[in-house]
């Protein structure tokens, strides 16, 4: 059975690859395909984003009764990345690969730790607490 | 039945926790470069003689401890979620007495002096018997622990063995307390410090760190479940074979626990440098540079332990234990250490001054990434100042008459260097930080940096 965990944890590998495949297109100086790739990561990450801000975040947070703590959390980060993409989407857009990569490191950095933090905390959390609910909705993102 | 509000994930220390650790770490390598440049001809004579001790302090109190200590502080609360509780008051004093108690551990073994080694001790024995119970309750109070906390709880552990037997071995060198074997106490507090308290961290940071950052596939869920109990178990049935004296009987059986610990540790080197072989980030990685080094230079130490237990080196050739002391805390744990700076500081630069700036939506300020707190030509630079300084310290274990000064003298620069890049990385911080400070309503605001 698909849980929010392992469907969520996939979509993390997903996006991990290509932002890897990016990172490398534009440290080896191929602007064209690196921007396409840079494009196709930027989408992966902000479907990812949705789903947790539309789908999975509202259904824990009303069934905590609060929006504040983990997922306040996790939005504010999110924030954060897409922040982080502006400035990436600007360095390929006059080919700066010395920012380009200085800005994929950084990202890295707080993507990394925040999948860590929603692969063993959160998505294990909302398993537990959405039960069927959340067994759907996890059968829908991986059909997406 | 589940406890949102224990699952803080935002409860980072503040900057200047960390920091100070990983500031004042470089200074007492360059202290231990200076007293090998100075006093080194005296000490290379033997393992055992109080420049050598005193040295080695200065680079695991000094420099591992420094960096270890400051790291969980800063750590726990991201990979366990759980926050060390009072941190700036465990922080700042834990940083203090550890400073002290380093030092006036280093006089004590160049004077001898009984009551500075009693005040060394009672610095050492309250920091890290504070940072014990600290990191301790953060790390117990965890009801479904995962490898890293699993394995981080064994490092506290063996912590505390190391720390007892280190003082009982104290007590005994300045004659106040009648402790027999003092070599023997003296070698299994060795033991414990480097294969129990910096390996065991080594191994259970690596498990969680190496995958997610260099994009690689998981650790074998074997290796992560029974690596690090395996060389616990090895080191504790070590210790008791070797220390009650029914079981001394023969040296055999502690041999074969040692090999256990080798045998998990060659495991560990080896499948760390097959998957970082198999990374799919592809960009050059100074740390990557630096994390190879110390993997390489593990498991060329447990070869070196191998062979010296197959074909036991002649009495005279004190070389051999050298050679292992500087593989494992020089090429390894000062190189992976050194190679951690270099993400987390620009990390946490950066984190603590984006956080700052969406808090003041001042966004005209740009915050610098990571590369312009620490340039990669930099850090590129210091890391062949520490492969070259390692490779004379070895060279200088078996030829000190050529390599020793030398060998002390690249130390130095290394570690100065080192050094250098951090306090450029903490000046681009406290720059951005100032840009970062609201117009000021009232006289309170535009408090500097706190790095």
């Amino acid at each position: 059975m698909s849980t929010i965990a392992t469907a969520m944890t996939a979509d993390h590998r997903r996006c991990d690859e290509i932002f890897s495949r990016a990172e490398e297109l534009v440290s080896s100086g191929d602007w064209t395909s690196g921007e396409a790739e840079f494009t196709a990561f930027r989408e992966a990450m902000l479907s990812h984003f949705s789903m947790e801000e539309e789908r999975l975040f509202p259904a824990f947070e009303q069934h905590l009764g609060h929006a504040m703590g983990p997922t306040q959390v996790m939005r504010m980060e999110h924030m954060q990345m897409r922040q982080l993409f502006t400035e990436m989407e600007q360095a390929v857009g006059i080919r700066d690969d010395a920012r380009y990569l200085g800005l994929s490191e950084t990202l890295m950095m707080i993507m990394q730790q925040h999948n860590m933090k929603e692969e063993q905390m959160l998505y294990p959390m909302m398993d537990r607490t959405l039960g069927q609910a959340g067994g759907e909705i996890a059968q829908q993102i991986g059909q997406t | 039945m589940i406890n949102t509000v224990s699952l803080s994930l935002d409860q980072a220390p503040p900057i200047s926790i960390p920091f100070r650790f990983f500031l004042t770490a470089p200074l007492f390598a360059i202290g231990a470069g200076l007293e090998l440049l100075i006093l080194g001809d005296e000490m290379i004579a033997t393992r055992w003689s109080p420049l050598t001790l005193g040295l080695t302090h200065l680079l695991t109190l000094g420099v591992l401890g420094m960096v270890m200590c400051g790291a969980l502080l800063q750590m726990l609360p991201v990979i366990a979620g759980s926050p060390v509780p009072r941190v700036m008051l465990v922080g700042t004093l834990t940083h203090l007495l550890l400073i002290l108690g380093t030092l006036l551990l280093t006089i004590s073994f160049l004077s001898g002096s009984v009551v500075v080694t009693l005040a060394a001790l009672t610095c050492l024995g309250i920091c890290f018997g504070l940072f014990v119970i600290a990191a301790g309750i953060a790390l117990w109070r965890l009801v479904a622990p995962g490898v890293t906390i699993r394995g981080m709880r064994l490092t506290l552990v063996a912590l505390v063995v190391t720390v007892i037997l280190g003082m009982a071995a104290a007590l005994g060198y300045v004659g106040i307390a009648p402790i027999g074997h003092l070599s023997l106490v003296t070698n299994i507090h060795l033991g414990w410090g480097l294969l129990g308290w910096v390996g065991l961290l080594l191994v259970s940071v690596s498990f969680q760190l190496v995958p997610m950052f260099q994009i690689t596939p998981e650790y074998p869920s074997w290796v992560k479940r029974y690596l690090p109990s395996s060389v616990f178990i090895g080191l504790f049935a070590w210790l008791l074979l070797k220390l009650v004296p029914v079981m001394a009987w023969s040296d055999a059986p502690a041999q074969l626990a040692v090999a256990l610990v080798v045998s998990g540790y060659i495991l560990f080197s080896v499948t760390t440098l097959r998957l970082l072989s198999q990374r799919k980030r592809r960009v050059p990685d100074v740390t990557l540079l630096f994390w190879r080094l110390g993997m390489y230079a593990l498991v060329l130490c447990a070869l070196l332990w191998i062979g010296g237990a197959l074909f036991p080196p002649p009495d005279a050739a004190h070389y051999f234990s050298m050679l292992l002391g500087i593989g494992l805390i020089q090429g390894v744990a000062l190189s992976v250490i050194n190679g951690m700076l270099y993400k987390i500081v620009p990390f946490l630069c950066w984190f603590h001054l984006q956080n700052r700036q969406m808090a003041l939506m001042s966004m005209t300020v740009r915050v610098p990434h990571m590369k312009e707190f620490v340039t990669d030509r930099s850090a590129k630079r210091q890391f062949h100042l520490h492969l070259s300084g390692l490779v004379f310290t070895l060279a200088a274990a078996v030829a000190p008459l050529w390599f020793l000064r030398p060998a002390a003298l690249l130390f130095i620069l290394s570690n100065s260097l080192l050094l250098l890049n951090l306090a450029a990385a903490v000046q681009k911080y406290r720059a951005t930080f100032k840009l970062l400070t609201p117009p000021a309503p009232g006289p309170t605001a535009g408090v500097g940096g706190t790095g």
